[in-house]
């Protein structure tokens, strides 16, 4: 401990260990100290409990600096002992163990309990301890004290523009305690607008026996000098407000005192109804709010009438004692970014756009449609894929046109390219999403890739007005084959039924298939060269695409192109074989099948 | 989060259980049964036998004392006669005589006990204070203890410091002769059992001695409820039940409920449905303040409500309870309107600008009624993203063409509520 008077709790060195990782609070803390202009930060170690030794990484002003992390208090303590505050996060059922270990440590001089709900006897011991050892007790439930201009207890006083607001980076002459911590920023405020600020104020909790009270508060900062008059907030129930007037009288207290008593409202309500804090409830006539104003004003307290005139008081108060306010410019505050952007401050072109789904709200969307309205609807999974695709809802025919499509291509046996390297991968004992992806990289030109090129390669040709044979003419001479014709084993005479079923949809719902006719003109100049240059799968459900995205009325002419271009349709096979893979994937962990090991005799060993 | 009264019934079961551990000599019984609206008289009998062997002693047990004076105490019946006294008084209401004045309530809860034929009434008492636990005792307990206030002796405890180093043979006269050991062995003992359990206060009066046993006649105790996690064990099934007469609405039950599955604060008490000014206050502290400043106008009898939201709730939160407000506010008109008090300090935490989004919606949802039936709502707020919650709010009046006047930390908290009462014609 330092050699300051008894009379100042914290000053501009004042260094505090933070008992549990509070990271928000020691940002604010941190934060008021740049403002204040503080040579050093104010938290000096983190007391982390739960954790392991580290650093905490936190914001000084613009600077970033280490806070050292101690799994105990003890630790913490050896390490920095000029640190005399302990804040104490700690909850309420290990808040008194923590409190008590910090009021015997002989570094401590000060102990800040936040927690709410420590049991009454367990809060009247650490009072007692604390008296006996001499040091302060600022709490429980409280959020804290703060003193202008050099140290602030965690959270208290709110946010940083706040603490500039209420002029609490400079050092005032008014020395201001209450109760209650939610009524603190208040009054710091009423305070700010009515004198030359704050010199220290605090909440020392509602509970009914707090560690420090109001008169022990009030007695410390007569006696500091720089402390010219002194506020005072109190409430219904105690005797504390007494002790006041007793100190007033006997010399105590000399410095004009203003005082209100909250709760005169409390005569309304029947017995029972707990209302404020723990402590606020009069037990006899003595205790109400308006007994304590009256004997107050009785004793030479300023009281308002109510809390209306209250910072009216306070103001003809500062007025008499002819203090010249000293003035400090407001500094410059360094927001955090997140703060600025609520507060309109900054801007950032962002590095990311989305414009197909928004998570932030109470429910996820796609396209700006709510999820459960898509599963209320029974948009299905091809209501799903035009949302997230297409940024637009399809008539739904459509999407069932796309279900169908992921139904025909969601397999073609084991085999294929695609099925056989998962199939090989699982079989090395690899996870389902590497099988699956040495799957995927097999599609593009020669397998499966035919969506995307058929209805390119024919859209072209119908949208240049070439005619069926100009365009096989023109493929001829290129030396290409076309793509979206031919198949291996099915012919004109033995009709693949998967065509069938992706011809006979489209013919029955799309108001127009020019681009299938097209096809099929085609498919008449090619058969007649050899039977099995069929129009196939591949090219049927491209083609068929197009005449859907066309023809559909949702789509402009430009938009459907674009879509092709984009890679959309291979995105449909994609989507589709996934499935497939997958399925062949789970099929070789089920059969427990070893590792693949390719034949030699299959090998020609040229 | 307080200290709460408990039945006398649980109270003197704790006794019964702990006594024999912290005294040497002490053998209360604990006999004692609670009849409630539901309970079956002849399960009752099987699981209390005493009741059917003895005369008994039947008495209210919610939290009121003065039942002797208040004609509300059945002496020597046997267990026949309590069920048919008790049957007369069961669910029905009844107005009590206390020295804080009358109540008027519906009787729920009995308790039984063997009656204990005995002479002398002794009282002993014991309360916290900051400075430790004081010790009440007399030899002249009973009804008449408060007459005699100046018999009784007090010894406090202080905090840190153990009964078992205590002297109390000035606290306890020897005019007690035989009994006396007896009497400090159970003083010593309810002692350490209210430290214990953290208890509040406990009170004994009358207790008295027979045979050197001591039997406690009538308890009134209070526990410290944010000692539950230490002691809740020791306390067994309690409930704390709410003060006699108080009567809970529907609407103060819907935001009880709310703040109990809630980490935030939301307390409603409805004073009076036709006051003509109605808050909405986020924070304790500034919500007793608001109320207050009513009253310190002269406008008690216009208070409709007290309550308050704070430690940053949800939207959906924050719109029930305004909800709930508005509905109760919009049920009967008055030709000169209501005003509305949507008030608080600067927060520390709240966001303010998150639970206006709340109030906005039910005052978009209430803006016929809001018109129709002429409330001028007053803001005032500071905190968290003030200025974009005031703005808001604003806008929304002019939007929906409803009176709402704004303001922020840069006008006196209080400000509003005499705006309100200028408005309403009412000074």
């Amino acid at each position: 401990m330092n050699n300051k008077p008894d009379y100042i709790l914290f000053d501009k060195d004042t260094q505090a260990i933070i008992f549990n990782y509070q990271q928000n609070a020691i940002q604010r803390m941190l934060d008021f100290d740049h403002a204040c202009a503080r040579k050093t930060p104010s938290v000096a170690s983190i007391v982390n409990p739960t954790g392991k030794a580290g650093f905490h990484k936190a914001y000084f002003g613009q600077k970033e600096i280490l806070i050292p992390i101690y799994p105990t208090l003890k630790e913490a303590s050896d390490n920095h002992p000029h640190a005399d505050v302990v804040i104490n996060f700690a909850s309420f059922r290990s808040s008194y163990a923590t409190s008590k270990e910090a009021l015997e440590n002989k570094n401590i001089r000060t102990v800040a309990i936040i927690a709410e709900g420590v049991p009454e006897a367990r809060a009247r011991e650490l009072a007692e301890i604390a008296k006996l050892k001499k040091k302060w007790i600022i709490g429980p439930a409280t959020v804290g004290g703060v003193v202008a201009g050099a140290f602030k207890i965690g959270n208290t006083a709110g946010t940083i523009d706040n603490i500039i607001e209420s002029k609490l980076y400079k050092q005032g002459t008014v020395g201001f305690v209450s109760k209650s911590g939610g009524m603190s920023n208040e009054m710091y405020n009423i305070i700010a607008r009515n004198t030359d600020g704050l010199y220290e104020g605090h909440a020392i909790g509602g509970d009914r026996y707090p560690g420090s009270t109001l008169i022990e508060h009030l007695l410390r900062m007569n006696k500091n000098p720089d402390i010219k008059m002194l506020v005072c907030l109190g409430e219904v129930g105690g005797e504390d407000e007494y002790q006041i007037i007793d100190a007033m009288k006997n010399g105590g207290i000399t410095k004009p005192i203003v005082c209100w008593v909250t709760g005169t409202c409390a005569s309304m309500f029947s017995s029972g109804v707990q209302f404020g804090h723990a402590g606020a409830r009069a037990d006899s006539n003595r205790e109400t709010a308006k007994a304590k104003n009256e004997a107050l004003k009785n004793a030479g307290a300023i009281v308002p009438n109510s809390f209306d005139d209250f910072g009216e008081k306070i103001n003809d108060t500062w007025k008499k004692l002819n203090i010249k306010e000293k003035v400090v410019p407001a500094p410059k505050v360094t927001l955090d970014y997140n703060e600025a952007k609520a507060l309109g401050m900054v801007r950032k072109s962002s590095n990311f756009i989305c414009t197909i789904s928004d998570d932030r709200g109470e429910e996820v969307t796609y396209n700006k449609m709510p999820l459960s309205k898509v599963i209320n609807e029974g948009l299905g999974i091809g209501g799903v894929i035009s949302l997230l695709w297409f940024k637009r809802q399809l008539p739904d025919y459509c999407h069932r046109f796309i279900e169908i499509i992921l139904q025909v291509c969601a397999d073609h046996g084991p085999a294929v390219s695609g099925a056989h390297n998962t199939a090989v991968t699982a079989r090395a004992g690899k996870d389902l999403i590497s099988s699956i992806v040495s799957g995927m990289l097999t599609i593009g030109p020669r397998f499966g890739g035919a969506l995307d090129g058929a209805a390119s390669d024919f859209s072209h040709a119908l949208d240049s007005n070439m005619t069926p044979l100009e365009f096989v003419n023109s493929m001829k001479k290129k030396g290409d084959n076309i793509q979206g014709i031919g198949h291996r084993i099915k012919s004109v005479q033995n009709p693949d039924i998967r065509v069938t079923i992706i011809k006979e949809f489209a013919r029955k719902h799309f108001p127009s298939c020019k681009l299938l006719d097209y096809a099929l003109e085609v498919e008449k100049i090619t058969t007649s060269k050899r039977n099995n240059l069929i129009l196939n799968v591949d090219g049927c459900i491209g083609i068929c695409f197009v005449d859907m995205m066309r023809s559909c009325g949702s789509f402009t002419l430009e938009e459907a192109k674009e879509y092709v271009d984009m890679g959309a349709l291979n995105a449909l096979f994609v989507l589709a074989r996934t499935i497939g893979f997958t399925g062949h994937y789970l099929d070789q962990k089920r059969l427990k099948q070893p590792l693949y090991r390719h034949p030699w005799d299959d090998i020609a060993f040229l | 989060m307080a200290q709460k009264g408990i039945r006398e019934f649980d109270a003197k079961r704790m006794l019964a259980r702990f006594l024999p551990e912290y005294t040497s000599s002490v053998k209360y019984d604990g006999k004692i049964a609670l009849v409630t609206p539901t309970t079956d008289f002849n399960q009752l009998a099987k699981d209390y036998p005493w009741l059917n062997s003895g005369k008994l002693v039947v008495k209210p047990d919610q939290l009121f004392g003065k039942r002797g004076k208040n004609n509300l105490l059945l002496i020597g019946a046997d267990f026949q006669g309590a069920q048919k006294w008790i049957n007369e008084r069961m669910n029905k209401e009844v107005t009590i005589k206390q020295t804080t004045g009358t109540t008027t309530g519906v009787l729920t809860h009995f308790m039984i006990e063997p009656m204990v034929e005995h002479k002398d009434e002794y009282y002993v008492a014991i309360k916290s204070s900051r400075a430790g636990d004081t010790i009440y005792f007399s030899l002249q307990g009973g009804i008449n203890v408060e007459e005699n206030w100046d018999k009784v002796k007090e010894l406090t405890v202080p905090v840190l410091e153990s009964i078992d180093s205590q002297n109390l043979n000035h606290l306890v006269p020897s005019d007690l002769g035989s009994q006396k050991e007896a009497v400090i062995d159970f003083i010593k003992g309810l002692f350490k059992i209210y430290q214990k359990l953290n208890f509040s206060y406990l009170e004994i009066n009358p207790f008295t001695v027979v045979q050197n046993n001591v039997v406690p006649l009538d308890t009134v105790a209070k526990l410290d409820d944010t000692g539950a996690f230490e002691s809740s064990k020791d306390w067994g099934a309690i409930d704390f039940p709410p003060s006699f007469g108080m009567k809970t609405r529907p609407e103060e039950q819907v935001i009880k409920e709310l703040d109990e599955k809630s980490g935030s604060s939301l307390k409603l008490t409805i004073i009076n449905p036709e006051g003509r000014i109605w808050l909405m206050v986020a924070g304790g502290g500034a919500s007793v303040i608001y109320a207050d400043t009513v009253v310190d106008l002269g406008q008690m009898k216009e208070l409709a409500n007290y309550g308050e939201y704070s430690g940053n709730p949800t939207t959906d939160e924050t719109q029930v309870y305004a909800e709930t407000i508005l509905e109760m506010m919009t049920r009967t008109k008055h030709p000169q309107g209501k005003a509305l008090l949507i008030g608080g300090g600067i927060a520390n935490f709240t966001d303010v600008a998150k639970t206006f989004t709340g109030i906005n919606n039910v005052l978009r949802k209430y803006q016929a009624k809001l018109r129709d039936h002429n409330i001028k709502i007053y803001v005032r707020r500071g905190g968290p993203n003030y200025l974009e919650g005031l703005e808001k709010i604003k806008k929304l009046g002019e939007e929906l063409n409803i009176s709402i006047e704004v303001y922020g930390p840069e006008t006196h908290m209080t400000k509003i509520v005499p705006l309100a009462v200028k408005a309403l014609g009412l000074n």
